[in-house]
Protein backbone atom coordinates (compact mmCIF):
# COMPACT_ATOMS: atom_id res chain seq x y z
CA UNK A 1 0.00 0.00 0.00
CA UNK A 2 2.78 2.40 0.99
CA UNK A 3 4.56 1.65 -2.22
CA UNK A 4 1.38 2.29 -4.16
CA UNK A 5 0.91 5.75 -2.62
CA UNK A 6 4.53 6.60 -3.31
CA UNK A 7 4.19 5.47 -6.91
CA UNK A 8 1.00 7.49 -7.30
CA UNK A 9 2.67 10.58 -5.89
CA UNK A 10 5.58 10.25 -8.26
CA UNK A 11 3.24 9.64 -11.19
CA UNK A 12 1.35 12.84 -10.38
CA UNK A 13 4.70 14.57 -10.72
CA UNK A 14 4.48 16.58 -7.54
CA UNK A 15 3.76 16.09 -3.85
CA UNK A 16 0.18 16.48 -2.62
CA UNK A 17 1.20 19.36 -0.39
CA UNK A 18 2.28 21.45 -3.35
CA UNK A 19 -0.93 20.68 -5.18
CA UNK A 20 -2.92 22.30 -2.42
CA UNK A 21 -0.98 25.56 -2.74
CA UNK A 22 -1.11 25.77 -6.49
CA UNK A 23 -3.01 28.78 -7.81
CA UNK A 24 -4.73 27.68 -10.99
CA UNK A 25 -8.33 28.89 -11.01
CA UNK A 26 -8.35 32.23 -12.80
CA UNK A 27 -11.17 34.54 -11.73
CA UNK A 28 -12.10 36.50 -14.88
CA UNK A 29 -14.32 38.99 -13.05
CA UNK A 30 -11.42 39.95 -10.80
CA UNK A 31 -8.85 40.08 -13.57
CA UNK A 32 -8.05 42.78 -16.07
CA UNK A 33 -5.81 43.39 -19.06
CA UNK A 34 -5.39 47.06 -19.88
CA UNK A 35 -3.07 49.09 -22.07
CA UNK A 36 -1.75 52.62 -22.30
CA UNK A 37 -0.12 54.62 -25.08
CA UNK A 38 0.52 58.18 -26.15
CA UNK A 39 -1.34 60.07 -28.86
CA UNK A 40 0.39 63.36 -29.72
CA UNK A 41 1.63 63.61 -26.17
CA UNK A 42 -1.74 62.69 -24.68
CA UNK A 43 -1.82 59.62 -22.44
CA UNK A 44 -4.56 57.27 -23.57
CA UNK A 45 -5.68 53.98 -22.12
CA UNK A 46 -8.02 51.12 -22.80
CA UNK A 47 -8.73 47.51 -21.95
CA UNK A 48 -9.69 44.12 -23.30
CA UNK A 49 -13.00 42.94 -21.92
CA UNK A 50 -12.65 39.27 -22.81
CA UNK A 51 -9.71 36.95 -22.42
CA UNK A 52 -9.11 33.36 -21.43
CA UNK A 53 -6.29 32.61 -19.03
CA UNK A 54 -4.85 29.35 -17.85
CA UNK A 55 -2.18 29.36 -15.24
CA UNK A 56 -0.50 27.13 -12.74
CA UNK A 57 1.60 28.75 -10.08
CA UNK A 58 2.97 27.23 -6.91
CA UNK A 59 4.87 29.80 -4.83
CA UNK A 60 7.05 26.95 -3.55
CA UNK A 61 8.07 26.03 -7.09
CA UNK A 62 7.82 29.22 -9.15
CA UNK A 63 10.10 28.02 -11.93
CA UNK A 64 7.54 25.33 -12.80
CA UNK A 65 4.85 27.94 -13.34
CA UNK A 66 2.96 28.02 -16.61
CA UNK A 67 0.63 30.57 -18.07
CA UNK A 68 -1.32 30.94 -21.30
CA UNK A 69 -3.43 33.94 -22.23
CA UNK A 70 -5.77 34.24 -25.17
CA UNK A 71 -7.06 37.76 -25.58
CA UNK A 72 -10.15 38.40 -27.68
CA UNK A 73 -8.97 41.42 -29.65
CA UNK A 74 -12.48 42.35 -30.78
CA UNK A 75 -13.37 42.91 -27.12
CA UNK A 76 -11.16 46.00 -27.03
CA UNK A 77 -12.43 49.12 -25.33
CA UNK A 78 -10.46 52.14 -26.53
CA UNK A 79 -12.81 54.55 -24.81
CA UNK A 80 -14.53 55.66 -28.02
CA UNK A 81 -16.79 53.56 -30.29
CA UNK A 82 -15.11 54.87 -33.45
CA UNK A 83 -11.76 53.85 -31.96
CA UNK A 84 -13.01 50.31 -31.23
CA UNK A 85 -14.26 50.01 -34.80
CA UNK A 86 -11.05 51.39 -36.25
CA UNK A 87 -8.63 49.07 -34.45
CA UNK A 88 -10.61 45.97 -35.43
CA UNK A 89 -9.85 46.80 -39.07
CA UNK A 90 -7.10 45.55 -41.33
CA UNK A 91 -4.46 48.21 -40.60
CA UNK A 92 -4.66 47.51 -36.87
CA UNK A 93 -5.54 44.08 -35.40
CA UNK A 94 -7.39 42.70 -38.43
CA UNK A 95 -9.59 40.76 -36.03
CA UNK A 96 -11.35 38.84 -38.82
CA UNK A 97 -8.09 37.13 -39.78
CA UNK A 98 -6.45 37.24 -36.33
CA UNK A 99 -9.15 37.24 -33.66
CA UNK A 100 -6.90 36.51 -30.69
CA UNK A 101 -3.58 37.59 -29.27
CA UNK A 102 -1.76 34.86 -27.40
CA UNK A 103 0.88 34.81 -24.71
CA UNK A 104 2.52 31.52 -23.77
CA UNK A 105 4.97 31.47 -20.92
CA UNK A 106 8.37 29.86 -21.17
CA UNK A 107 10.83 30.04 -18.32
CA UNK A 108 10.03 31.72 -15.03
CA UNK A 109 12.68 33.32 -12.82
CA UNK A 110 12.19 34.19 -9.16
CA UNK A 111 13.75 37.60 -8.50
CA UNK A 112 13.34 37.47 -4.74
CA UNK A 113 10.54 38.67 -2.55
CA UNK A 114 7.30 38.45 -4.46
CA UNK A 115 8.86 39.45 -7.77
CA UNK A 116 9.13 37.18 -10.76
CA UNK A 117 10.17 37.43 -14.36
CA UNK A 118 8.28 35.45 -16.97
CA UNK A 119 9.82 34.96 -20.39
CA UNK A 120 7.37 34.00 -23.08
CA UNK A 121 6.14 34.34 -26.59
CA UNK A 122 3.57 36.90 -27.59
CA UNK A 123 1.70 36.41 -30.83
CA UNK A 124 -0.40 39.20 -32.31
CA UNK A 125 -1.61 39.42 -35.89
CA UNK A 126 0.37 36.33 -36.87
CA UNK A 127 3.67 37.76 -35.64
CA UNK A 128 5.47 36.25 -32.67
CA UNK A 129 7.91 38.09 -30.44
CA UNK A 130 9.85 37.07 -27.34
CA UNK A 131 8.80 39.14 -24.38
CA UNK A 132 9.97 39.31 -20.77
CA UNK A 133 7.21 40.12 -18.34
CA UNK A 134 7.96 41.21 -14.78
CA UNK A 135 5.22 40.30 -12.33
CA UNK A 136 4.51 40.36 -8.65
CA UNK A 137 2.46 37.81 -6.80
CA UNK A 138 0.47 38.63 -3.69
CA UNK A 139 -1.44 35.87 -1.94
CA UNK A 140 -4.10 36.11 0.69
CA UNK A 141 -5.19 32.65 1.78
CA UNK A 142 -6.37 30.78 -1.26
CA UNK A 143 -6.53 33.88 -3.47
CA UNK A 144 -3.50 35.20 -5.28
CA UNK A 145 -3.08 38.26 -7.49
CA UNK A 146 -0.53 38.62 -10.25
CA UNK A 147 0.28 42.19 -11.22
CA UNK A 148 2.66 43.46 -13.83
CA UNK A 149 3.26 45.42 -16.95
CA UNK A 150 5.52 45.33 -19.98
CA UNK A 151 6.05 47.47 -23.03
CA UNK A 152 5.63 46.27 -26.58
CA UNK A 153 6.23 48.16 -29.78
CA UNK A 154 3.15 48.08 -31.96
CA UNK A 155 5.39 48.30 -35.03
CA UNK A 156 6.86 44.87 -34.18
CA UNK A 157 3.43 43.35 -34.71
CA UNK A 158 2.32 45.56 -37.61
CA UNK A 159 -0.43 47.04 -35.44
CA UNK A 160 -1.35 50.23 -37.25
CA UNK A 161 -0.25 49.96 -40.86
CA UNK A 162 -0.49 52.33 -43.80
CA UNK A 163 -1.45 55.84 -42.74
CA UNK A 164 -0.97 54.85 -39.08
CA UNK A 165 2.49 53.34 -39.55
CA UNK A 166 4.30 56.52 -38.54
CA UNK A 167 4.61 57.01 -34.82
CA UNK A 168 4.18 60.80 -34.74
CA UNK A 169 0.45 60.61 -34.00
CA UNK A 170 0.07 57.27 -32.23
CA UNK A 171 3.27 56.30 -30.42
CA UNK A 172 5.07 53.01 -31.05
CA UNK A 173 5.33 52.01 -27.39
CA UNK A 174 2.30 50.39 -25.83
CA UNK A 175 2.31 49.55 -22.14
CA UNK A 176 0.37 46.37 -21.42
CA UNK A 177 -0.78 46.03 -17.83
CA UNK A 178 -2.41 43.07 -16.18
CA UNK A 179 -3.89 42.11 -12.87
CA UNK A 180 -4.90 38.48 -12.70
CA UNK A 181 -6.64 36.92 -9.73
CA UNK A 182 -6.40 33.16 -9.30
CA UNK A 183 -7.47 30.89 -6.49
CA UNK A 184 -6.14 27.56 -5.37
CA UNK A 185 -8.58 24.71 -4.92
CA UNK B 1 -10.87 110.98 -25.17
CA UNK B 2 -8.73 108.81 -27.41
CA UNK B 3 -10.03 108.25 -30.90
CA UNK B 4 -8.32 105.00 -31.62
CA UNK B 5 -7.38 101.74 -29.95
CA UNK B 6 -3.86 101.11 -28.66
CA UNK B 7 -1.61 99.11 -30.98
CA UNK B 8 -1.70 96.28 -28.40
CA UNK B 9 -5.50 96.21 -28.41
CA UNK B 10 -5.52 96.20 -32.21
CA UNK B 11 -2.88 93.48 -32.36
CA UNK B 12 -4.78 91.27 -29.93
CA UNK B 13 -8.07 91.90 -31.79
CA UNK B 14 -6.67 90.83 -35.17
CA UNK B 15 -4.56 88.00 -33.80
CA UNK B 16 -7.67 86.54 -32.17
CA UNK B 17 -9.70 87.20 -35.33
CA UNK B 18 -7.35 84.92 -37.26
CA UNK B 19 -7.14 82.37 -34.45
CA UNK B 20 -10.91 82.23 -33.89
CA UNK B 21 -11.70 82.08 -37.61
CA UNK B 22 -9.29 79.13 -37.91
CA UNK B 23 -10.72 77.46 -34.81
CA UNK B 24 -14.31 77.78 -36.06
CA UNK B 25 -13.57 76.51 -39.57
CA UNK B 26 -11.45 73.65 -38.21
CA UNK B 27 -14.00 72.77 -35.54
CA UNK B 28 -16.95 72.56 -37.91
CA UNK B 29 -14.85 70.70 -40.50
CA UNK B 30 -13.11 68.10 -38.35
CA UNK B 31 -15.86 66.66 -36.22
CA UNK B 32 -17.48 64.70 -39.07
CA UNK B 33 -14.25 63.27 -40.48
CA UNK B 34 -13.72 59.51 -40.36
CA UNK B 35 -11.03 58.48 -37.88
CA UNK B 36 -7.57 58.93 -39.38
CA UNK B 37 -4.17 60.21 -38.27
CA UNK B 38 -5.12 63.55 -39.84
CA UNK B 39 -8.26 63.74 -37.73
CA UNK B 40 -6.31 63.12 -34.53
CA UNK B 41 -3.77 65.72 -35.59
CA UNK B 42 -6.47 68.29 -36.42
CA UNK B 43 -8.15 67.67 -33.05
CA UNK B 44 -4.87 68.25 -31.25
CA UNK B 45 -4.23 71.45 -33.20
CA UNK B 46 -7.76 72.66 -32.50
CA UNK B 47 -7.28 72.05 -28.78
CA UNK B 48 -3.87 73.74 -28.72
CA UNK B 49 -5.25 76.79 -30.55
CA UNK B 50 -8.29 76.80 -28.25
CA UNK B 51 -6.13 76.87 -25.12
CA UNK B 52 -4.06 79.66 -26.70
CA UNK B 53 -7.20 81.68 -27.47
CA UNK B 54 -8.42 81.14 -23.90
CA UNK B 55 -5.17 82.57 -22.50
CA UNK B 56 -5.15 85.48 -24.97
CA UNK B 57 -8.68 86.52 -24.06
CA UNK B 58 -7.63 87.08 -20.45
CA UNK B 59 -4.70 89.17 -21.62
CA UNK B 60 -7.13 91.10 -23.79
CA UNK B 61 -9.56 91.64 -20.93
CA UNK B 62 -6.71 92.83 -18.72
CA UNK B 63 -5.65 95.26 -21.45
CA UNK B 64 -9.20 96.49 -21.97
CA UNK B 65 -9.71 97.12 -18.26
CA UNK B 66 -6.41 98.99 -17.93
CA UNK B 67 -6.72 100.89 -21.26
CA UNK B 68 -10.08 102.49 -21.81
CA UNK B 69 -11.35 101.88 -25.34
CA UNK B 70 -12.47 104.86 -27.45
CA UNK B 71 -15.99 106.04 -26.81
CA UNK B 72 -19.00 105.23 -28.94
CA UNK B 73 -19.98 107.95 -31.42
CA UNK B 74 -21.95 110.83 -29.93
CA UNK B 75 -25.61 110.88 -30.78
CA UNK B 76 -25.90 107.08 -30.90
CA UNK B 77 -29.37 106.07 -29.63
CA UNK B 78 -29.38 104.58 -26.11
CA UNK B 79 -30.84 101.32 -27.32
CA UNK B 80 -28.11 100.89 -29.96
CA UNK B 81 -25.45 101.77 -27.37
CA UNK B 82 -26.85 99.08 -25.14
CA UNK B 83 -26.83 96.61 -28.04
CA UNK B 84 -23.18 97.47 -28.77
CA UNK B 85 -22.17 96.87 -25.14
CA UNK B 86 -24.23 93.69 -24.91
CA UNK B 87 -22.68 92.42 -28.16
CA UNK B 88 -19.14 92.99 -26.93
CA UNK B 89 -19.99 91.44 -23.56
CA UNK B 90 -21.31 88.37 -25.41
CA UNK B 91 -18.13 88.13 -27.50
CA UNK B 92 -15.93 88.12 -24.40
CA UNK B 93 -18.22 85.75 -22.49
CA UNK B 94 -18.20 83.30 -25.40
CA UNK B 95 -14.43 83.58 -25.89
CA UNK B 96 -14.15 82.34 -22.28
CA UNK B 97 -17.04 79.86 -22.21
CA UNK B 98 -16.29 78.10 -25.52
CA UNK B 99 -12.75 76.91 -24.72
CA UNK B 100 -13.91 75.94 -21.22
CA UNK B 101 -16.71 73.81 -22.69
CA UNK B 102 -14.24 72.25 -25.14
CA UNK B 103 -11.78 71.39 -22.40
CA UNK B 104 -14.52 69.92 -20.17
CA UNK B 105 -15.92 67.95 -23.13
CA UNK B 106 -12.46 66.51 -23.81
CA UNK B 107 -12.13 65.59 -20.14
CA UNK B 108 -15.48 63.83 -20.05
CA UNK B 109 -14.77 62.03 -23.30
CA UNK B 110 -11.50 60.74 -21.88
CA UNK B 111 -9.13 62.68 -24.14
CA UNK B 112 -6.97 64.88 -21.98
CA UNK B 113 -5.83 68.21 -23.42
CA UNK B 114 -2.05 68.49 -23.56
CA UNK B 115 -1.06 71.97 -24.74
CA UNK B 116 1.28 71.62 -27.72
CA UNK B 117 1.72 67.99 -26.70
CA UNK B 118 3.84 69.13 -23.77
CA UNK B 119 1.78 70.74 -21.02
CA UNK B 120 -1.00 68.51 -19.69
CA UNK B 121 -4.08 70.41 -18.58
CA UNK B 122 -5.73 68.59 -15.68
CA UNK B 123 -8.99 66.79 -16.35
CA UNK B 124 -11.79 68.18 -14.23
CA UNK B 125 -14.10 65.26 -14.94
CA UNK B 126 -13.57 61.53 -15.10
CA UNK B 127 -14.57 59.75 -18.27
CA UNK B 128 -18.35 59.89 -18.56
CA UNK B 129 -20.09 59.17 -21.87
CA UNK B 130 -23.38 60.98 -21.16
CA UNK B 131 -21.62 64.05 -19.78
CA UNK B 132 -19.28 64.02 -22.77
CA UNK B 133 -22.19 64.05 -25.20
CA UNK B 134 -23.95 66.78 -23.26
CA UNK B 135 -20.83 68.93 -23.27
CA UNK B 136 -20.35 68.31 -27.00
CA UNK B 137 -23.84 69.73 -27.52
CA UNK B 138 -23.00 72.70 -25.26
CA UNK B 139 -19.74 73.32 -27.17
CA UNK B 140 -21.55 73.18 -30.50
CA UNK B 141 -24.47 75.38 -29.38
CA UNK B 142 -22.15 78.03 -27.92
CA UNK B 143 -20.23 78.07 -31.19
CA UNK B 144 -23.39 78.52 -33.26
CA UNK B 145 -24.30 81.43 -30.98
CA UNK B 146 -20.74 82.74 -31.34
CA UNK B 147 -21.01 82.67 -35.14
CA UNK B 148 -24.30 84.61 -34.91
CA UNK B 149 -22.76 87.25 -32.61
CA UNK B 150 -19.68 87.53 -34.86
CA UNK B 151 -21.93 88.07 -37.88
CA UNK B 152 -23.64 90.85 -35.91
CA UNK B 153 -20.24 92.30 -34.91
CA UNK B 154 -18.93 92.36 -38.49
CA UNK B 155 -22.27 93.58 -39.82
CA UNK B 156 -22.34 96.46 -37.32
CA UNK B 157 -18.75 97.46 -38.16
CA UNK B 158 -19.55 97.47 -41.89
CA UNK B 159 -22.76 99.41 -41.31
CA UNK B 160 -20.78 102.08 -39.45
CA UNK B 161 -18.22 102.23 -42.24
CA UNK B 162 -20.49 102.11 -45.28
CA UNK B 163 -23.74 103.68 -44.14
CA UNK B 164 -22.79 105.94 -41.21
CA UNK B 165 -19.35 106.68 -42.72
CA UNK B 166 -17.81 107.08 -39.24
CA UNK B 167 -14.49 105.84 -37.83
CA UNK B 168 -15.79 102.85 -35.84
CA UNK B 169 -14.20 100.35 -38.22
CA UNK B 170 -11.10 102.29 -39.23
CA UNK B 171 -10.04 102.97 -35.62
CA UNK B 172 -9.50 99.23 -35.18
CA UNK B 173 -7.41 98.92 -38.34
CA UNK B 174 -3.61 98.69 -38.07
CA UNK B 175 -1.51 101.82 -38.44
CA UNK B 176 -2.05 105.38 -37.26
CA UNK B 177 -4.87 106.49 -39.45
CA UNK B 178 -6.30 109.95 -39.28
CA UNK B 179 -9.77 109.34 -37.95
CA UNK B 180 -12.35 110.31 -40.47
CA UNK B 181 -15.11 112.56 -39.28
CA UNK B 182 -18.73 112.62 -40.20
Amino acid sequence: MKRFILAFTLAAGQPFAANAAEFNQVQPDKSAITFGYQQMGVKMDGRFKTFAAKLNFDPARPTDAKATFDVDLASIDTGAPEGDEEVAGKPWFDTKAFPTAQFVSGSVKALGGNRYEVAGKLTIKGRTQDVVVPATFTAQGTTGVFDGSFTIRRGDFSIGEGAWAKFDIVANDVLVKFSITATSK
Amino acid sequence: MTDTYTPTAKGLHWLMTILIFGLLVLGFYMHDLPLSPQKLQLYSWHKWAGVTAFLLVWLRLFWRITHRPPALPAGMPKLIQFAAHAGHFMLYALMIAIPLSGWLMSSAKGFQTVWFGVLPIPDLFDKNKELGELLALVHKSLNLLFVAVIVGHVGAALKHHIIDKDDILTRMLPGNRIPRRQ
